[in-house]
């Protein structure tokens, strides 16, 4: 495989998402818009973030009036998944220039990241150039879509009628992105302590019921995951 | 409303925090190994962020002033069972295909 053919196959891999970002995307612009923010703040957001799930996160705790510092907190830890991703990309990025990888690190979106690690975990013989240029053919696929729809739907969004309740598409796209990762029992122990604890704890101010909930969901889902692999080690 | 000076504040901080996240081991770290404990928690990030998100967003949505609505609910839980497949497509639609077709038939 060349580079040029690498670049093109990661760009036809990320295709399917298509579906995903150009609602996802418009749809942040559409609330970003309702929330009283003007295009130029709407595009800045989304060029200078490029991560979804946390310009909602910020969006949503601004509106509520949390204070700003509450607003990237929980944004940030919307984020912090990525350090995984960061992570996961070295043994096969790692040998890269630094502006390469810098690059790379802004460009790092969850899909496009999803169907990299994949292809290079199935393909091993693939060359450490090949995957570079795969990488960006995978990103720049996702990102232009992200910035253009985000773009579309901040002009569209004033048109759309609020009949159409398209706030309710805020809390599916979080669900339809929890669902997928709920791969094991402690996975979805998880993610049920998380629902428990966030009605639980519903009544703290400035939405700091979350970082609670979402704290003792971690701590309870690590503890699941050991409980289990003890029980496995002890059992015949 | 949100204003402008804490708009920017938020953006530009989460900008650059959201950089050093995805820059942090392909960037700087490099091979460097996270402790298993760091790992072990990591891996529980989504499972325990979106929940408690969205629940109170399908509980005591904004759209009907904090009252609890059976629609959103139901599709709520509709586009949970389909995204358990493992479609993140699926799950978007059937969320937002049974939220509309409930707020007609009632």
């Amino acid at each position: 495989m060349t580079t040029r053919q690498a670049f093109w196959r990661g760009y036809l891999d990320c295709a399917p998402f298509i579906l995903i970002v150009v609602p996802y995307s418009m749809l942040f612009g559409v609330v970003a818009r309702d929330a009283g923010l003007d295009i130029l703040q709407t595009m800045s957001m989304s060029v200078l973030v490029i991560a979804g799930a946390s310009q909602f996160t910020a969006l949503a705790l601004l509106q509520d009036q949390a204070p700003v510092f509450i607003a990237l907190f929980a944004a940030l830890a919307v984020n912090l998944r990525m350090a995984m991703y960061s992570a996961a990309l070295v043994p096969h990025l790692g040998h890269a220039r630094l502006g390469t990888r810098a690059l790379m690190a802004y460009l790092m979106v969850d899909q496009a990241f999803a169907v990299a690690v994949k292809t290079y975990e199935d393909r091993p013989e693939m060359t450490p150039d090949t995957k570079v240029a795969y990488y960006f053919g995978a990103m720049m696929l996702i990102c232009p879509i992200w910035y253009a729809c985000t773009l579309l739907g901040a002009i569209l969004g004033q048109a759309i009628p609020e009949s159409w309740s398209l706030d309710f598409a805020v809390p599916v796209c979080f669900i339809a992105l929890t669902a997928p990762l709920l791969r094991s029992l402690s996975h979805v122990v998880a993610a049920l302590t998380s629902c428990a604890m966030a009605i639980a704890f519903a009544w703290v101010p400035w939405s700091l019921g979350l970082f609670i909930a979402a704290i003792i969901a971690m701590i309870v889902g690590a503890q699941t995951e050991l409980f289990i692999r003890r029980r496995k080690v002890c059992a015949p | 409303m949100i204003d402008d000076t804490t708009f920017w504040l938020l953006t530009i901080a989460l900008g650059l925090g959201t950089f050093a996240i995805r820059f942090s081991f392909l960037g700087l770290l490099g091979g460097r190994e996270l402790p298993e404990w760091a790992l072990l928690h990591l891996r529980y990030v989504g499972v325990a962020v979106f929940p408690a998100l969205f629940t109170p967003l399908v509980l005591w949505p904004d759209a009907t002033s904090g009252d609890m609505d059976p629609v959103r609910i139901i599709a709520a839980i509709a586009a949970f069972l389909v995204g358990l497949r493992g479609s993140v497509i699926g799950a978007i639609i059937a969320g937002m295909g049974t939220f509309y077709a409930l707020t007609i038939i009632l």
